[in-house]
Formats: structure tokens, sequence, C-alpha cells
């Protein structure tokens, strides 16, 4: 099956992403910072945030959307993979920390702890790190998803302790014992791969990085959705029990879509730390995982580029919102939560597709009536 | 037309020592199975054995365990006591689902639960008779041979013009045709049928009674059905079940002039 055909707003979207990821960071590198095509640094950076959200809505999509599994703790799996990036950031610091020890970031010293933890063992090395950045989100979500699953968890309680695991890490992560910064997190971040990350040239690459990732998972969770795997999860979401009777062990479907989800998720974090510059206990919160769901309905779930749509625009008016009147935001929220229930229950992929084909035409719609 | 779906032989693609042993004749018992669901005995004792190629028919009252017996044998439900065994060697009690339809007992259910989301097409493709695991199932590809097969099956169940629509559109008459074409991709050795007919035209269940009677001897087949016009056409024997048990066994004469039956039917 060809991947770039007959969807038009499948196609927009990549051309779109494509557009962004290269002709900004090209734009900033070529030119000076008075020229009209400059972007400024706070525009690289909050560009830069939205598409790892767009690539943390897909994680969610791939579960939710297709699977029809309503995670309400993808946030964990973005936060863990953060936490694995921030750790590498930590380590690059070395003795330039405000202790000047070569070793230990700073809260380990003001702890006086006298050496670093087993866990933070290897974390200098950069393809370290990133391989943890997926192993552990996704070992997370195999343990996780194994012991719910092959019990058959499902439905609204599989939601609720996906919302509990989430909740149960917020408070793990805030105890400064457990060797991850407690309240203030891991910050003050001065170099990636030798690189000064607060360096325009940075900047640029690791949007240009972010951008590049959301376009490869785009490809291949569209690759993963049109083979057979795609379409028996579907039918899972649909019909998980009459799967079972065509000999599919429907448990370890659902493990390996949560457990694919868990990695994308835990990439996304792993962009989204050295572009905000901190990673803090507080992107365990249950609300973050919230607003994933939300991001995704707004765009459309089942769909794949409505999540990245709905990851955009909500993160974006979220940016403007909270500018002009940060009390209301999360009143703002719920409200388009609601609305877009009520009104648009395929989101704005929903409303698009329908004015673009005519009512009558039988389309195989593919954003699942279950939650 | 009908036969050159089903040709492939039986257990071909299970490992020796999985492969099941027919050598007695019957190749499903059950023996003395109870099922209690809150105090209420659907199945009672029951003790059952379907021969190899055979085309069953099971009827009975409202109540009387058919679709219990069906849940019991493919796993759904777990006995209270009694054993089940797939020829002589295989315990279906030790077996989940997934594990006992890829041994070859399959199921149309009685309400037809096709997936609405997916094409016709793309329903008999994930019931095709291959490997099931994540991996492989991810990167599986449609050779020329299951590409054929599939196409044959579409043909048998009259639904090749039909087979890129959501199987969502069909009517119930053409989901019932589905699900049995679902049944032929599986190539099973037991297909337990329940309700086939139910929502079809005259001329539908014509073309069932033909597709049911040309695929025993290759299948063993299990068929519940309360039309009994249906089931004189198409069965030998036709077990009675009634209050969770065997009531009697015979040819479709036999059976309607006991008495035990006539009672059963008539209330008394």
């Amino acid at each position: 099956m060809n991947i770039f055909t007959q969807d038009k707003t499948y196609t927009t979207t990549l051309i779109t992403l494509a557009a962004v990821t290269l002709l900004i960071p090209f734009c900033n590198l070529m030119t000076t910072e008075n020229s009209v095509l400059h972007f400024s640094a706070y525009s690289v950076s909050l560009i830069g945030k939205y598409l790892t959200f767009a690539l943390l809505g897909l994680s969610l999509d791939m579960v939710w959307g297709y699977a029809g599994i309503l995670v309400l703790g993808q946030g964990a799996f973005f936060a863990l993979g953060g936490y694995a990036m921030g750790m590498y950031l930590m380590r690059q610091i070395g003795s330039r920390g405000v202790y000047g020890n070569p070793d230990l970031p700073d809260f380990m010293v003001f702890l006086n702890w006298t050496e670093l933890p087993w866990y933070w063992q290897g974390f200098e090395h950069f393809g370290f790190a990133m391989l943890m950045v997926l192993l552990a989100p996704g070992l997370l979500a195999f343990v996780f998803g194994w012991l719910a699953f092959r019990s058959r968890v499902t439905g609204v309680y599989l939601s609720i302790i996906t919302q509990a695991l989430t909740y149960a890490l917020l408070l793990a992560f805030f105890r400064n014992e457990m060797g991850f910064g407690g309240n203030n997190g891991l910050t003050d971040f001065k170099d990636i791969l030798g690189f000064n990350i607060q360096s325009e040239a940075v900047r640029s690459l690791l949007l240009l990085a972010t951008g590049l990732s959301l376009i490869a998972a785009l490809l291949l969770c569209r690759w993963i959705v049109n083979s057979k795997l795609g379409r028996v999860v579907t039918a899972i979401r649909d019909q998980e029990s009459r799967v079972r009777f065509l000999g599919y062990r429907v448990e370890l479907f659902k493990l390996w879509v949560f457990v694919f989800a868990a990695m994308l998720a835990g990439l996304a974090g792993a962009l989204y730390v050295p572009q905000v510059g901190i990673i803090n206990p507080s992107e365990f919160s249950p609300l973050n995982s919230l607003e994933i769901v939300i991001w995704v309905a707004v765009g459309g779930r089942g769909t794949l580029y409505g999540a990245i749509i709905g990851a955009v625009l909500v993160n974006y008016a979220k940016t403007v919102l909270t500018g002009l009147m940060p009390d209301a935001w999360l009143f703002c929220l719920g409200a388009v939560f609601i609305l877009v229930t009520l009104l648009l229950p395929d989101g704005i992929v929903g409303l698009l597709r329908r004015r673009i084909k005519p009512v009558t035409e039988a389309t195989a719609n593919t954003a699942g009536q279950t939650v | 037309m009908i036969s050159e779906t089903a040709t492939q032989e039986f257990g071909a693609s299970l490992p020796l020592d999985k492969q099941v042993d027919t050598r007695h004749g019957p190749i499903l018992y059950m023996e003395d199975v109870s099922v209690s669901f809150d105090g209420f005995r659907a199945l009672n004792h029951l003790s059952l054995y379907i021969d190899a190629g055979e085309l069953r028919c099971l009827i009975g009252p409202n109540g009387a365990g058919k679709t219990t017996l069906m849940d019991v044998i493919t796993g759904k439900t777990k006995p209270d006591s009694g054993s089940v065994f797939f020829g002589q060697t295989i315990d279906l009690l030790q077996m989940d689902e997934p594990a006992i339809a890829q041994a070859g007992i399959c199921r149309k259910f009685q309400k037809p639960s096709v997936f609405d989301a997916l094409t016709v097409f793309e329903n008999l493709e994930l019931a095709l008779k291959t490997d099931k695991r994540t991996w492989p199932t991810l990167f599986h590809r449609l050779n020329d041979e299951q590409r054929d097969r599939i196409h044959d099956v579409l043909q048998t169940i009259g639904l090749s013009a039909l087979q890129r629509q959501p199987a969502g559109t069909l009517s119930h008459g053409q989901k019932q045709w589905l699900e049995i074409g679902m049944l032929l991709m599986q190539d099973p050795q037991v297909m337990l049928v329940d309700e086939p007919i139910a929502g079809m035209t005259h001329q539908e269940i014509e073309r069932t009674a033909e597709l049911l009677l040309s695929l025993q001897g290759k299948h063993s087949i299990v068929v519940v059905e309360h039309d009994m016009e249906f089931v004189r056409s198409i069965a030998r024997t036709v077990t009675v079940l009634h209050e969770g048990s065997v009531l009697t066994e015979g040819s479709m004469d036999e059976v309607q002039n006991d008495p035990r039956v006539i009672q059963v039917y008539l209330g008394g």
C-alpha cells in the first residue's frame, strides 16, 4: 500500500511539517537577527515544543485511536523519557555546577551524597541515555501492560489505573531520596553533545531533530496502522473478544501497541527537555495526561495527523490564552473538550472530511465509536 | 463450485505432537460437563461426542444450553466439572480461546460479529489461517496463494463485488455470510456454527445448506439452529438438548417422533 496516496489532509500535514522543520532552522542559520526571515530564539523553542507535543499526541492516538485503550497516563512515559534526557544533560554540566563537583549534580552534593547512585551510571554517554529514553518508558509500559491486559482489565478501569500510575510516579519523583532532584527536577543544563544548549544554532538543530522525529514517527505509525497488525488492533478496539476466537492473543497485541506508544512518548519527552531547559515532577501530573487526551480528541482520533493538528492548535491556544488571562485557561480547556465531544466527535479532521467528501459516500471511518 | 474452498488437509500446519488423534472416531469429546451461573445449571452432566467429518445439528428450546456448550468448547466458559477433549490427546480445558482457535476449532457466533470498520476483504484477511503472533502479523504480506484463497471464499459467500465495502454497511444476511466466510478462511477441523440462517432470504438459506453439506467430511461441523426445516435439509444426526443435557440423539425423523422431544417442545 502506498503511504503517500489517497488522504489529502495527511499529505498536507506531512508537507507542512517538512516545511516547518526545514525552513525555520535554515532561515535562522542563514540570516542575521535583523532579517525579516529570522525567528526569535523564543519562537524557535516554542515551535519545537509544539512539535514534541504533537509527537506525544501521536503516541496517544496509536493506543487510544487505534487500539481503543484510553490511557490517562501517557504523560508518565513522556516524563520518563524527559528524565532520561535530563540525566544526560546533568552529566554534561560536569564541574561547572555551583558546587563544582565533577561527578555529582548539585542537588546530590546538597544532599551530602558522596557518589553517583547506580542508576545514574552510564548517563554520561549520549547513546546510552538515548537507549534509556526508549527503554525506561518501554519497560514500564511492558510490565504495567502485561499485568493489566493479561488480567483483561479494560475500559474505564484501565484508564483509572493509568491515571494512578502517573500520580504514583509524580509522588515518587517529588521525593529527594529518589535521586532525581526532587521538587526542582533537573535543570541548569549547559551543553548537549558538547555544544552550548542555549546557542541559537543548537536550538535550531533541536527543532530540526524534533521535526524529523515527528515526520519519521508519523510515517512509521502510518505504516503500522496500514499493516495487518494495524487491522488486528482496530478489530480489537471494536470487538475485543471476537478477535480471540480468530486465534490472536489480544493481550499481546494491546501490549505491543501500548509499549510502542510509550516509547514514542519517551522520545517526545527527550526532545522536549533540552528545548524547555527543565524537567521536574509536574510533568507526571495527571492533568498533563488529560490534556493529551483533549489534544487528540480535538484533532480527531484514529487519524494520526489529527493528533498532530490537535496538539499544535490546543497548545497554541494555551500559549495565547495563558498570556491574556492565565486563570481562564483550564475553563477554556474544559469547555473545548465538552464542545468537541458533543459537536465534533471526529474532531477537526472529521469536520474537514465532511467538507471535502460528499456525505453520501460510504467511507471507511477509522475513528472508533467506543471509548 | 463450493467444495474447492476447503481443500487443505487436517492439521497440516500443526506440529506432530499437536495433531489431532481421531483414530477412535470422535474428534470432539465432552464428558460429564457441568456449568452453573449463579445457581442456574446451564449444562448438567452433559456428554457429547462428535465424529470426525460429521455434520451434527443441535436443537433444543431456549435455555437448553446450546450456546453455553459452544462457549465451553471454544474456551469462553470454563466448566465446573467434566472433561472436554479435542481428539484423543488435546485437553481443551487447559487452553484459552486463541489456543483453541489455532488448534483448529472455530466458531461462527449467533449474533454476526464482523469487524464493521474493516472492509469485507480485510475481515477475511484477519481470519486467514497463518502465523498470528504480533511481529509476524506486523510484517505479514498476502502471497498469491493466500490472495487466491480469499477470492475463492469471496466467491463462495457471494460477496466478491462488495469486497472493498466496510463490513458495517452489509445487510444482516450478508454479515452472516461474511462470518461463514471467516470460518472458511480459518480452515478449521471443527466448525461450530451458531444460528447460521437468521436474517437470510429463502435463497440464501438454500445456499447455506448447500455450503454446509459440501463441507462435511472435510470438516466436522456442529450447527445450532432453530429452523426445523433447515435442520431437516442438512442433518444426518440431530442431538436434542434440554435443560443442559442430551435428551436424545438420532435422525431427524426419529427425533421428531420421540414423545419426550414433543413434550419438551410443545410444553407439558
